[in-house]
């Protein structure tokens, strides 16, 4: 997998992204008219605000009556009024709509990402979800909050001015649109350049970054192999040309400004000379000099700005796009209807209730018995992973795994509580095709024990109470105390009320491992999933953790996943995969007298990956 | 940043010349107005085309000039700005290069990136500004005030109401803002926060059902990250308005007091549109210096944490008169301890051992009793605290590091493969290794059987972090590279904890066998790992519990007995 993936910048298909994302407009009709029709009236207001300064010009050149002038100025005072307020009010509108919709599209995306089958985590990084999540969306809210007004604003202020241009004079109108015609190619040619030179230095910031991550994750290899020296010199390579690329491409973006701006000057300059001979000739007067000067600055804003803003907004609707292919992507099925009844049968019987066709039902006790009938399963549908497993498990059985990565281990224990859907046969639960049971309801039975362990933000309370909800203070400690994590959770600086941040309080890996242990003890399940649990701890402490391990396993059924031997050998039964096939079965002495590939693993023989 | 700015040198004559033509383009700008203004008054007025024609392109020949400086300006303050963000990049790198190991601990790896990457283009970005924005705004401001005070001094004094109160303006609402926004991003972490959760954890709260949860979680804070990023945004909302109201009100009060002028003759038409252009200018200017100042603020943060890294000596320190030659590889500690920095306690204490050239010693014991440590202090990764750490009978400070570090081999626990070949791999031990000789140490590490049944052999891709290695392999890989620096002592930390048994006595005996000069240390889990060890020494809480050969310390060490107990269990033979 590549890890520095470039950036798509591109949008694959503008119009789709456009009107999704302008969909999301409509739970906010009234908002958005108020807030488009605001920035429309101050766009206009400013035209015409503009527009003034030709008549009230004119009357002090000419006659100089004050009480026209009066009059004119007041109505400009009314139009800048509403200029500010119209401003104040549709951008203010525009913004509060842009955070609402951030806002929806931010909670629909976790909402959908907490719904998404494991299948999606285990083919997108975290990274590139993380990313979506963050840049995309950051970029999609700055968009959202200033492109949609200024291109609003930008195209009525074009064609307001274009209007009052044409009304004063058309012949200056036409030396302005040949002026404007130029820029538009300039912005063109430029634009085209420095997108160029910005994607060569997207491409290079990319390999830098790639590289920079590389050496500090591995900065202390460096030092002990004396790499400094060497590393310095490749670094400078690399920073030379990332400095290159960098600074030609800041340079194309920067000179828009300049050139657009002087080019304005010197439309500012054509239209003073031409626009004094019209005034000679009397064609037009010296108040219309004034505005259209104006209007000649306030005609190329515009376009310098959309046109700055181009290629972000590009890269934001690129963003949407993969904000939207998260959102699209099909979540997990829950089609049971084998739901479970708690108590059902006195206090701790617990039962599924099975509906009959006839809408009757049947009442079956839970137990935890498991068992797999011909299972295939692949990851992807032309390479299979497990070939028709068949296994028993009663209540309160141990069944252990053994195998090198890749045998299949981890995926069978994963379809039990179906984080996958089996291609061919079936897994009955307690007689029950698990297809038919309610998820949330089949998962409810089940705890799961990771390698690696996880934990929330949150207090050493509330990581055990993430196993049940309602536990109380004493059952937490109870739990604890089973898992054998109360004694060096009451060392703790605050006991129970520790906080644990992601990066503050470091816990060891086998503290952090026991308190996981005592989360899965504290859900009370019917069936216990440990999945390498120990792997990453040392032989003592390990000790500590299993002792915790076998009080919480008794009268369980459960699913050992293990690297070390030591922690299988008293199972019920030890399934020994490889390649997707149970080559071995048996409990401890049964294979170590078959002499097969346990036996093997055993003895050291043979490694396991 | 006074530290910091002599690595301008380089792009100095950049860094000067950008602000000079950005001067020079300014002027350009603000001449064109005065000059149409004399359009206006002198051309107009005496119907004298000649003199509108002649006028009027020296305006334009002004805007070319004023264009061409300004690309000038523009091209200059680029290179000057990622010149700077470039030396500052390779600065801060060599820094790096030079850390002791401590000195990396005191940085998360991922903080050291973002400096790297993000604060260096950052710091570039705003270097650029400062040369180009920085110096136009308040030059146009100046001029813009200088030309309007040249065309009608009593009519300029409404710059000294409107300048004021679009400061005042601007002022209030950034301060108001500022810190609302530095809350925002306290939010933004806290939303960041659950998802980076909910993505690690996923297959927990899938298998507890705790989706309506995190949920419930995650709304909470989004709501309080919306609340607050529109409070924040309310505040700078203001702005635009504010300044067109003073922008309009300033052209409204120059038209009513100018035009007063025109009607009595102390002004002209021409002048009065001038004018009008100058307004604009001025009060942009300022929206322009206050948006800079912002930018700003958001460089500072960057250099300041540039300056961290930069600012960070290594303690670890070389003499000026050092040995640079290692004689064997005997190695002694002497009373050694020593403490983490910002530690309050001893994590080594009061280690006494030695061992002499060739001997292999084995070190086991559970995690935290710092067998780690113990062996880090023999190549100087760290410097003791206390006491005295020997290789061939010299105290390792008095050595010159880089042959210490080449002499004394270190596997570390969590190795790292660089992208690239395993030929490229194998030549950070020696860079002008042949062949023959990363075979023989591949050989030796017992890589050479899984390498040489690629294809292409030595070429075989690296990928990044090794990944298309398995761990075993990796670790072999590891083994072979540090055996290339031919060494007088090899450490091997934990390093072949996922190669198995069988693999991992063949290691064993080909460094018996084929590097019986070369002192070997190793750290493991496995007790078969270090049981034929000529010494063992059993760590129990930063101190040595106990020494000796394995038969020996079965009588006497009783976590040494208790560990090998633990794994013969379910083991034949038992």
């Amino acid at each position: 997998m590549n890890k520095n993936k470039k950036p798509q910048l591109k949008p694959k298909n503008i119009k789709g992204t456009l009107l999704r994302l302008f969909s999301y407009y409509r739970f906010y009709k009234g908002l958005f008219a108020i807030g488009i029709l605001s920035i429309i009236f101050a766009s206009l207001a400013e035209v015409a605000a503009t527009g003034m300064l030709s008549p009230i010009i004119d009357v002090f050149v000419s006659d100089g009556i004050l009480k026209d002038a009066i009059r004119y100025i007041l109505i400009m005072a009314v139009f800048v009024i509403i200029i500010a307020l119209g401003q104040y009010v549709g951008n203010r509108t525009m913004a509060s709509l842009a955070q609402k919709i951030i806002h929806k599209i931010r909670e629909e995306m976790f909402s959908h990402m907490e719904k998404l089958p494991i299948s999606y985590f285990d083919s997108h990084s975290h990274g590139e979800l993380m990313s979506t999540f963050t840049n995309d969306v950051d970029m999609l809210n700055q968009s959202l909050e200033q492109a949609v007004s200024q291109i609003i604003v930008s195209t009525i202020t074009v064609i307001a001015t274009y209007t009052m241009m044409i009304i004063i004079s058309p012949i200056l109108t036409l030396v302005v649109t040949i002026m404007l015609v130029i820029m538009f190619f300039i912005i063109r040619f430029v634009g085209s350049r420095s997108s160029n030179y910005f994607r060569n230095q997207q491409i290079r910031l990319a390999d830098m970054n790639g590289y920079i991550e590389e050496m500090m994750s591995g900065q202390k290899v460096v030092k002990v192999f004396n790499y400094e020296e060497r590393a310095i010199d490749d670094f400078k390579n690399r920073n030379d040309q990332l400095r290159k690329s960098s600074s030609r491409a800041s340079t194309f973006g920067v000179m828009l400004m300049p050139i657009m701006g002087n080019l304005t000057y010197m439309l500012y300059s054509v239209i003073a000379m031409l626009g004094s001979f019209l005034v000679i000739k009397g064609s037009i007067s010296l108040g219309n000099i004034a505005s259209f000067l104006q209007y000649t600055r306030t005609i190329s804003r515009p376009i310098t700005q959309v046109s700055n803003q181009l290629n972000t907004l590009f890269a934001a609707l690129a963003g949407a796009e993969r904000i939207f292919n998260v959102l699209d992507q099909e979540v997990e099925m829950d089609e049971g209807d084998v739901r479970l009844v708690r108590d059902y049968n006195g206090p701790g019987k617990h039962g599924w209730k099975v509906p009959n066709k006839d809408g009757s039902f049947d009442m079956v006790e839970l137990n935890g018995h498991i068992r797999f009938d011909n299972v295939d399963f692949g990851y992807v549908p032309d390479r299979q992973v497990l070939k028709n497993i068949n296994l028993y498990a009663k209540p309160g059985q141990k069944i252990a795994f053994v195998g090198s990565t890749g045998a299949g281990k981890t995926t069978i224990t994963n379809l039990i509580n179906r984080f996958y859907e089996i291609n061919n046969g079936s897994i009955f639960y307690d007689g029950i095709d698990i297809r038919r049971i309610n998820k949330m309801d089949l998962r409810s039975t089940m705890s799961m024990v990771l390698q690696d362990v996880h934990l929330f933000e949150g207090t050493v309370a509330d990581n055990i109470r993430y196993g049940r909800l309602d536990a109380s203070d004493d059952e937490i400690r109870e739990a604890a105390k089973l898992a054998n994590a109360h004694y060096f959770i009451s060392h703790l600086p605050k006991g129970y009320d520790t906080m644990l941040t992601v990066d503050g309080l470091n816990l060891s890996q086998g503290e952090r491992q026991l308190l996981s242990i005592a989360r899965a003890a504290i859900a009370d399940p019917e069936i216990l999933i440990l999945d390498e649990a120990t792997s990453s701890v040392d032989t003592r402490t390990e000790r500590l953790i299993s002792e915790g391990m076998d009080k919480l396993m008794e009268g369980r059924t459960t699913f050992v996943i293990a690297h070390r031997l030591s922690t299988v050998h008293d199972s019920n039964a030890i399934m020994v995969l490889e390649q997707g096939e149970i080559i071995e079965r048996g409990d401890h002495d049964d294979l170590m007298a078959e002499k097969g590939r346990y036996y093997a693993l055993n003895a050291g023989i043979i490694e396991l990956d | 940043m006074k530290k910091l700015l002599p690595l301008m040198r380089k792009y100095i004559v950049f860094a000067i010349l950008s602000p000079i033509f950005m001067i020079l383009e300014v002027l350009g700008d603000v001449i064109i107005p005065y000059l149409m203004s004399k359009i206006v008054d002198i051309g107009i007025a005496n119907q004298d085309i000649d003199y509108i024609i002649t006028i009027g392109i020296i305006m334009i020949i002004a805007a070319i000039l004023a264009m061409v400086f300004g690309v000038s300006s523009s091209f200059f303050g680029a290179n000057a700005g990622y010149g700077f963000a470039a030396e500052i990049r390779q600065k801060t790198f060599e820094k790096i290069q030079g850390y002791s190991f401590a000195n990396l601990d005191s940085f998360t790896i991922s903080s050291l990136i973002t400096r790297l990457t993000n604060d260096c283009n950052t710091i570039g970005q705003v270097t650029m500004m400062s040369l180009r924005m920085a110096i136009r705004a308040p030059f146009m401001l100046v001029f813009a005030l200088i030309m309007s005070f040249r065309i009608n001094s009593s009519l300029a004094k409404i710059f000294l109401v409107a300048l004021p109160v679009l400061a005042i303006a601007i002022f209030f609402t950034l301060s108001k803002a500022r810190p609302l926004f530095l809350k925002l991003q306290t939010h933004v972490d806290k939303v960041n926060g659950v998802i980076q959760e909910n993505l690690t954890n996923i297959r927990i709260v899938k298998s507890f059902n705790r989706q309506d949860f995190e949920e419930a979680k995650f709304k909470k804070r989004n709501d309080n990250l919306m609340y607050t990023a529109f409070k924040a945004i309310s505040y700078i909302i203001i702005l635009m308005p504010v300044f067109n109201l003073v922008v309009y009100s300033t052209i409204i009060a120059v038209l009513w007091f100018g035009g007063k002028q025109i009607t009595i003759g102390t002004m002209t038409g021409g002048a009065l549109i001038s004018f009008i252009t100058y307004i604009t200018q001025v009060l942009m200017s300022l929206m322009m210096i206050s948006m800079y100042f912002m930018n700003l603020l958001r460089g500072s943060a960057s250099v300041s944490r540039i300056l961290e890294v930069v600012n960070t000596e290594s303690e670890i320190n070389e003499i000026s008169m050092p040995i640079d030659e290692v004689r064997d590889g005997s190695i002694s500690f002497e009373n050694v301890s020593f403490t983490y920095p910002g530690s309050s306690e001893r994590t080594l204490k009061n280690i006494n051992f030695s061992i002499k050239s060739g001997e292999t010693l084995g070190i086991i014991g559970s995690t935290g009793s710092s067998k780690s440590t113990l062996v880090q202090l023999i190549p100087r990764l760290y410097d003791v605290t206390e006491g005295s750490v020997k290789v061939g009978g010299v105290d390792v400070r008095e050595y010159d590091m880089e042959i210490l570090r080449h002499k004394v081999s270190f596997v570390l626990q969590k190795n790292t493969l660089f992208s690239g070949t395993i030929r490229s791999n194998m030549k950070w031990g020696k860079e002008d290794a042949t062949d023959e000789e990363i075979i023989d140490a591949l050989k030796n590490a017992q890589a050479w059987e899984f390498v040489s049944s690629y294809d292409d052999g030595l070429d075989h891709i690296v990928e990044q972090n090794g990944d298309n290695y398995s761990g075993g392999q990796k670790q072999r890989l590891a083994i072979a590279r540090a055996l290339l620096k031919s060494p007088k002592a090899i450490i091997l930390d934990d390093s072949t904890s996922a190669v198995d048994m069988t693999t991992d006595a063949k290691i064993q005996k080909a460094f018996k066998e084929n590097l019986p000069d070369v002192t070997t240390i190793i750290i493991a889990q496995r007790i078969s790992s270090i049981e034929h060890a000529d010494r063992i020494i059993v760590m129990h809480e930063g101190s040595i519990e106990s020494m000796g050969s394995h038969e020996e310390l079965l009588e006497k060490s009783p976590i040494y007995k208790e560990i090998y107990v633990s794994q013969q269990k379910g083991v034949i033979g038992q």
